[in-house]
């Protein structure tokens, strides 16, 4: 076994060998038994912390796979920590929640499981060919994730829109794709770099290089290809909206970053320019479209297409530290992600769940602990100090005022002051405003990961040395 | 007239503008949708096949049979979405894809 594995280069693969595997055993499991939700469910937690452990302890330094195909550095080990741990705690959400809305289906798990294995294969990926099949490994399986609730016109419509538009979005990377292939010659992105750096940069390789970009901030939730989000999240069962929102983003984003500092960090003037109007677009489409919302998980949605404006600032800076600070931000993000949707989760009645944001007010006085942490996660998420999400935005600002983009800077912060207010809204409405009917009480599992979620959100400021350095290897082992 | 590559990526750009427009511009029916998106794709492999044979090199047209697999499966899922869709509201027309603003 080892020495085929060996044969084909692919031991530096094994977790993403054990991820697909496993995703199928469990997949013939699931369909010989009847009722196999819940082992199924475990079982896919169990898998995901048994990859964790064989990517921390699956050696040190640069490794490649398959001839190249794959490279697994320190920014890939710790980025796809991050991924399997958001996709565990994503499961770990949606337990409850599908059993009382009647959708337990052990498909799910196995979905996840398979869009993680995408993930970690985007996130890793070293050539055009490897970044388009784990793109798409992971797409696949979320347009049908999107769709898991089949007997809700809103679900369906969901995974509709986000198949249409996932798949024009491949179409346009492939596309890139090509003209990248045909001006440079080679599909490994090393290659690329020796290409460019041998001679100028056509007008074709720009062509595809653009191309290429528009594909990736589709993936992000980037403006101006993030007419699919606030849709997806709203239609989407909350925990799958949950999932969406923290494993995925940390992946593409990785991708994105990979993408473009190996092969085109010779071209740096080039995508930089593209990247810093993306990331105005998205920061400033982000703070004013969410003011409008009614429904929290729609203003979640552009809350994260705002943040992922400001992470795409860490990356137009192309310097280590800004992957630094996007390493950093991402990180922050998630967390603060998974809490807030684990607040969102619930907001539950006796008549099921609901999710405009009138049902929160007066949440202070029914249920003082939701109220606190939401209002922490809010302010995180506005970037207020000395929370979690402040620091996210001073790394990310400072990055981009070393590599001269101040201007971005100045206006990335001003897009967040007007973020800021309807977060605090949302504050104000918890703890000024007469109550609505209470909630049903938490669940304890989604009570834990709101508790942990907030505490580090609250305490990242005391501890902030562990992963400044994790981030600080990351970012040196990309340059 | 010698067939240069030129002409195999200006039939590509064609083709590919032709499914972007296509799921831009129809207003009627979600098929029609995935078939820009079929078209899309097939404009992508002329384009790698087209440098393959150019370059000499036989990477272009691996990623060529890679992106067949994977359309294949894409087409696959999306019809299956579609049928999910219709059950729930009984049309696939586009304008009928409304109960969220977005």
């Amino acid at each position: 076994m080892m020495s085929l594995l060996d044969h084909i280069q692919g031991t530096a693969a094994l977790p993403e060998i054990f991820l697909v595997v496993a995703a199928m055993a469990l997949l013939m499991f699931g369909v010989f038994r009847e009722k196999s939700a819940d082992i199924v469910n475990i079982a896919a937690i169990v898998v995901l912390g048994i990859a964790v452990a064989m990517v921390i302890w699956g050696g040190e330094g640069r490794q490649e796979a398959f001839g190249g195909s794959l490279v697994i550095d320190t920014f890939a080990r710790f980025m796809k920590v991050l991924t399997l741990f958001g996709s565990a705690v994503a499961i770990v959400l949606s337990v409850n929640f599908m059993k009382t809305e009647k959708i337990e289906r052990f498909e799910y798990p196995i979905l996840v499981l398979l869009a993680t294995a995408g993930m970690m294969i985007m996130i890793s990926a070293n050539d055009l060919v490897a970044l388009y099949m784990g793109l798409e490994l992971q797409s696949l399986a979320l347009y049908v994730v999107a769709a898991i609730d089949r007997d809700k016109a809103k679900s369906s419509e969901a995974g509709l829109k986000y198949f249409v538009l996932g798949a024009l979005s491949s179409g346009m990377l492939l596309y890139g794709a090509s003209l990248i292939y045909g001006f440079t010659g080679h599909v490994a992105f090393p290659e690329i770099a020796r290409a460019l750096a041998a001679g100028e940069p056509g007008l074709g390789l720009i062509f595809g290089l653009v191309f290429l970009i528009a594909g990736l901030a589709f993936k992000v939730s980037a403006v101006p290809f993030h007419m699919w989000t606030p849709d997806v999240y709203e239609g989407a069962p909350t925990p799958v909206a949950a999932f969406f929102a923290a494993a995925p983003k940390i992946a593409a984003m990785a991708l994105f970053v990979r993408a473009m500092l190996a092969p085109f960090s010779g071209v740096l003037p080039d995508w930089q320019q593209i990247l810093v109007f993306i990331s105005i677009a998205s920061m400033v489409l982000g703070a004013f479209a969410a003011i409008g919302q009614t429904n929290i998980k729609r203003l979640v949605a552009y809350s994260s297409i705002g943040h992922m404006g400001y992470a795409l600032i860490g990356l137009a800076a192309g310097s280590p530290e800004g992957v630094r600070s996007v390493v950093i931000y991402m990180t922050i993000y998630l967390i603060m992600t998974l809490g807030t949707f684990a607040c969102i989760l619930a907001m539950r009645r006796k008549d099921g769940q609901v999710e405009t944001i009138s049902d929160l007010a007066g949440l202070a006085r029914t249920n003082g602990l939701h109220a606190f942490f939401l209002a922490v996660f809010m302010f995180s998420l506005a970037g207020i100090p000395p929370l979690a999400g402040f620091f996210a935005k001073y790394f990310i600002f400072m990055a981009a005022i070393k590599a001269n983009l101040v201007t971005l800077a100045v206006i990335g912060v001003l897009a967040s002051v007007v973020g800021a207010v309807y977060y605090i809204r949302i504050v104000k409405l918890m703890y000024f405003d007469e109550p609505a009917e209470r909630f049903e009480p938490m669940v304890t599992e989604v009570k834990a990961v709101v508790v942990l979620a907030g505490l580090f959100v609250l305490l990242f400021a005391l501890f902030p040395q562990p992963l400044n350095s994790l981030a600080e290897a990351a970012a040196a082992s990309l340059f | 007239m010698t067939i240069t590559l030129g002409h195999f990526l200006t039939v590509a750009a064609i083709l590919f503008t032709i499914g972007v427009f296509g799921i831009f511009l129809n207003r009627k029916n979600v098929i029609i949708i995935l078939m820009s998106v079929e078209l899309m794709l097939l404009a992508v492999n002329i384009n790698f096949v087209a440098f393959s044979a150019y370059l000499g090199d036989l990477m272009g047209q691996v990623f060529a049979l890679f992106v067949l697999t994977v359309a294949a499966a894409e087409a696959a899922i999306g019809l299956a979405i579609l049928v999910v869709y219709f059950r729930n509201r009984g049309s696939i027309a586009v304008e009928d894809i409304n109960l969220m603003k977005g």
